[in-house]
């Protein structure tokens, strides 16, 4: 079996690259269960500082956006070439929305006075401040993997406009979908451990 | 008869020539080969930063530098030799050779992936250098325990970077593997007609894909702590420094794992062959491959019964500890199963890989000792873990690779190596291991901690003749890399089969030509299957 | 042999209903955020993060029509990262 024409085999290694981006995120969540146990109360105080209404925005972009992609993969193996382009450049729309939207959450934090090792949080109660500090480098290290995501599907759609990507030769969008979606499951965990702490 | 052109003569892709035919190519083999070049100048230069140390302790106080550098030796040793070398080596240099050749498949199913490995090791050991300057290599011990790693003004961030690039190619070399050898094997060769190194590359991949990026991660925190002091492990911000042990371990572990199955494997390859018998207990020994690979990612805590964490995580891990041993075992009782009423042919491999069960049983009957928490209270953080470690790491692993170079020579440079002098350096290595290890493990039982620049009088002794041992280890680790580099001296005509073994990298020529086979490789029902081996022998006996 | 393509095309209206629930879904964890039910809180948003995520997984990522080795090695990842939450818990709930 050549391996230059195993499609299921690039698809493979793709999923892999995947689990190492699920653990990475892992170690963080590891962090946020014990610090969430820790300082249950403190959690809920600082949640609500967080803008709920942004992150449901964030959230339903993200969402929308994975569709969208889903979408063209599907367009493509249909040969319907326009519909594949519309669909991939309106993901990066949302791609490109979500962090901007995580640009006007993060300065508004900023101008607050809450960032990591300000005054403000170092005066907060503890809690209050593992829970900033998580916020940071989570939706950090998620916005980058956004960045790298939207470089992903930016390729994508220039090589489905060259008809580079066509209905029998796909795998490169399929798995820059595979890792936009995974951008996208990593979200859907991260809302509501950051926005709807109760 | 015709000789094959061997991959040496022929690159991939076929337009370079030269240097850029080594430094662009996407032949397994020849990444192999850098990878050999490189990790080999890696742990010369760690053995002698090893060597150094322990001629600094021989003598009470200072002897050849002062506390400081002697920190920033023993971290710089224990980073080179863990991430420079212990964990890439076997699947870098033998797994990246044989691999492909030992399922019958031609290459990796990511070969420009592979390269891209490489580079990032060399990437990863560049910026370990860098590190060395300025405000000096990190004084912290390899582990950059926090707060120390966060406080400390030497070049913690750079160095921890470098391990973090490297921890990226040990990640892809680890999916590189798993693609390989789910899509790329023969069709006649099942999962249970597999050889058995292939099967420990296997499992080792799988604990290189999803225990590294723990690492990853932890290492970026230490940055990010050190850069905008979030707080995380900080306890006056509300953080826990446990918990960087905890997730530093959830790696670091397992880790070892990664370090000791491919060595297993070795083992497992050499033992039939020299005893022209096929391995006793072959699904056990798979089995038990993927069992360490698993059960070893569930007790990383054995590393902190001193460091504060609950009674009730103590009392865990350490029943858990105890049951990760037993497939372990199982692998020593096969080996020496299959070496019973076997046909014991003497060869520097067998010889290597006799001195690896030894060395490694003892390594790991003292984890025992460790992994039990009571006793753990007395041994922890002193010269007794150094001695476990080192057993395990070096006797254990570092015998296998020593096996392994000798195994694989004939096969990737076409060339033999002398045996006496093979021989005479596996002696100087292993007497001069245990005079130089042994005495660490009564130090440690007496109380002399690790990673400590000066100590009491009652350590003189020990320390003393600890340093004397290094000096015959040394001396014959250099002899065998000399030996080994000497038989470029001779022609290229070793035969495809020196050993008489019976995975597929012996049906080949040594070396392999670009694509591995010059004719279709035939799959043996049973991997291990001698009578083929033993038929050949006695016709050739007979005939002459 | 060979898999150059998915075996099958996924509609674009089955895609829209996956959105369809994934939006409902995420109007429903928004609703309980307001209901106060103290511990149980955290475990149904998680609970809903998982459906919502199995839905991505599963029917935009594939995952439902793909091969025994990726279901079961994603399943082991994730039981791995289980392991690493659940078991810290031995530490840090009995000091």
């Amino acid at each position: 079996m050549s391996a230059a024409s195993d499609e299921t085999g690039k698809k493979l290694g793709m999923w892999l690259f995947l689990y190492t981006e699920i653990i990475l995120f892992g170690g963080l969540f590891v962090l946020y269960a014990v610090y969430f146990h820790k300082y249950t109360d403190d959690f809920i105080l600082a949640g609500k500082e967080l803008n709920k209404y942004f992150g449901i925005i964030n959230t339903i972009i993200l969402l929308v956006s994975s569709f969208a992609v889903a979408a063209s993969i599907s367009a493509v193996q249909k040969n319907e070439k326009k519909t594949a382009v519309s669909a991939l450049s309106f993901s990066l729309l949302c791609g490109l929305v979500f962090l901007i939207n995580k640009y006007f959450e993060w300065s508004h934090k900023i101008d607050l006075g809450i960032y990591p090792n300000s005054e403000k949080l170092i005066d907060l109660p503890a809690g209050q401040n593992m829970f900033f500090g998580l916020y940071y480098i989570v939706t950090g290290l998620h916005g980058i993997h956004i960045i790298i995501g939207m470089t992903l599907l930016m390729v994508s759609l220039v090589l489905v406009q060259k008809e580079k990507i066509n209905h029998s030769k796909f795998t490169l969008l399929e798995n820059s979908g595979l890792y936009w979606h995974l951008v996208d499951l990593i979200w859907i965990f991260v809302f509501p451990l950051f926005y709807l702490v109760i | 008869m015709e000789i094959t052109k061997s991959f040496f003569e022929t690159p991939s892709p076929s337009k370079y020539k030269g240097i850029l035919s080594w430094l662009i190519t996407y032949d397994h083999k020849r990444i192999a080969i850098m990878y050999m070049v490189a990790i080999l100048f890696w742990f010369l230069l760690a053995v002698i930063l090893g060597g150094l140390l322990r001629f600094e302790l021989m003598f009470p106080g200072k002897t050849i530098f002062d506390a400081y550098v002697y920190n920033s030796v023993f971290t710089l040793h224990g980073v080179i030799m863990i991430f420079l070398f212990i964990i890439p080596a076997l699947p870098g240099i033998f797994g990246n050779f044989l691999l492909p050749i030992q399922i019958g498949a031609d290459d990796v199913f990511f070969p420009r992936l592979n390269l891209l490995s490489f580079y990032l090791y060399m990437l990863g050991s560049v910026t370990a250098i860098t590190s060395l300057f300025s405000d000096g290599f990190p004084d912290t011990g390899w582990t950059f325990y926090v707060p120390f790693s966060i406080s400390t003004n030497t070049n913690v961030s750079t160095a921890v970077m470098a391990a973090f690039i490297l921890g990226i190619a040990s990640m892809l070399t680890g999916l590189n593997f798993i693609t390989t050898i789910h899509r790329m094997r023969k069709k006649e060769m099942g999962w249970m007609q597999m050889p058995l190194f292939t099967w420990t590359l296997y499992a080792t991949s799988w604990v290189q894909l999803l225990a590294t990026p723990v690492v990853s991660i932890t290492l970026l925190l230490v940055v990010i702590e050190r850069v905008f002091s979030v707080g995380l492990f900080d306890p006056s911000k509300g953080g826990d420094p446990i918990l960087y042990q905890h997730l530093f371990w959830m790696y670091s572990h397992p880790a070892v794992y990664i370090m000791i199955l491919p060595g297993m494997g070795v083992i497992s390859e050499i033992i039939p062959v020299f005893s022209r018998k096929s391995i006793f207990g072959y699904k056990a020994i798979v089995g038990s491959s993927m069992a360490i690979a698993i059960a070893g990612s569930l007790v990383w805590a054995h590393h902190m019964y001193t460091s504060g964490m609950s009674d009730t995580a103590v009392f865990v891990f350490s029943l858990l500890t105890f049951v990760v041993a037993i497939p372990s075992a199982i692998k020593v009782f096969s080996w020496v199963a299959t070496m019973y009423k076997g046909s014991i042919q003497m060869a520097p491999p067998l010889f290597f890989a006799l001195c690896f069960i030894y060395l490694f049983s003892v390594g790991g009957l003292t984890g025992l000792v460790l992994g039990a928490a009571g006793p753990n209270i007395h041994v922890h953080d002193t010269h007794f873990v150094v001695a476990h470690f080192h057993f395990t790491m070096f006797g254990g692993t570092g015998f296998a690779f020593f096996a392994a170079l000798h195994f694989w020579w004939p096969k990737m440079f076409g060339r033999m190596y002398e045996f006496k002098k093979a021989y005479v350096a596996a002696v100087l290595i292993t007497m001069g291991f245990m005079l130089h290890y042994v005495p660490m493990f009564v130090l440690g039982l007496q109380g002399l901690p690790r990673r400590y620049f000066d100590y009491l009088p009652k350590y003189a002794e020990g320390n003393f003749w600890a340093g004397f041992g290094a000096l015959f280890m040394i001396s014959g680790i250099f002899l065998m890399v000399i030996n080994l580099l000497l038989s470029f001296k001779k022609e290229r005509n070793a035969p495809s089969n020196p050993w008489g073994g019976t995975t597929l990298e012996w049906s080949t020529p040594s070396p392999p030509p670009l694509h591995n086979f010059i004719k279709e490789p035939v799959i043996l029902d049973y991997p291990y299957d001698f009578s083929g081996v033993i038929e050949k022998h006695s016709k050739a006996s007979k005939g002459e | 042999m060979q898999n150059n393509n998915q075996p099958h095309i996924m509609k674009y209206k089955t895609q829209a209903l996956i959105l369809l629930c994934l939006i409902l879904l995420t109007g429903v964890t928004v609703g309980v955020s307001f209901i106060d039910l103290g511990a149980f809180n955290i475990w149904i948003a998680l609970f809903i993060a998982s459906v919502k995520g199995s839905l991505v997984l599963m029917f935009f990522m594939h995952l439902k029509y793909e091969s025994k080795v990726l279901i079961f090695s994603f399943l082991g990842t994730i039981f791995f990262l289980f392991i690493l939450i659940s078991f810290i818990f031995w530490d840090v709930a009995f000091r």
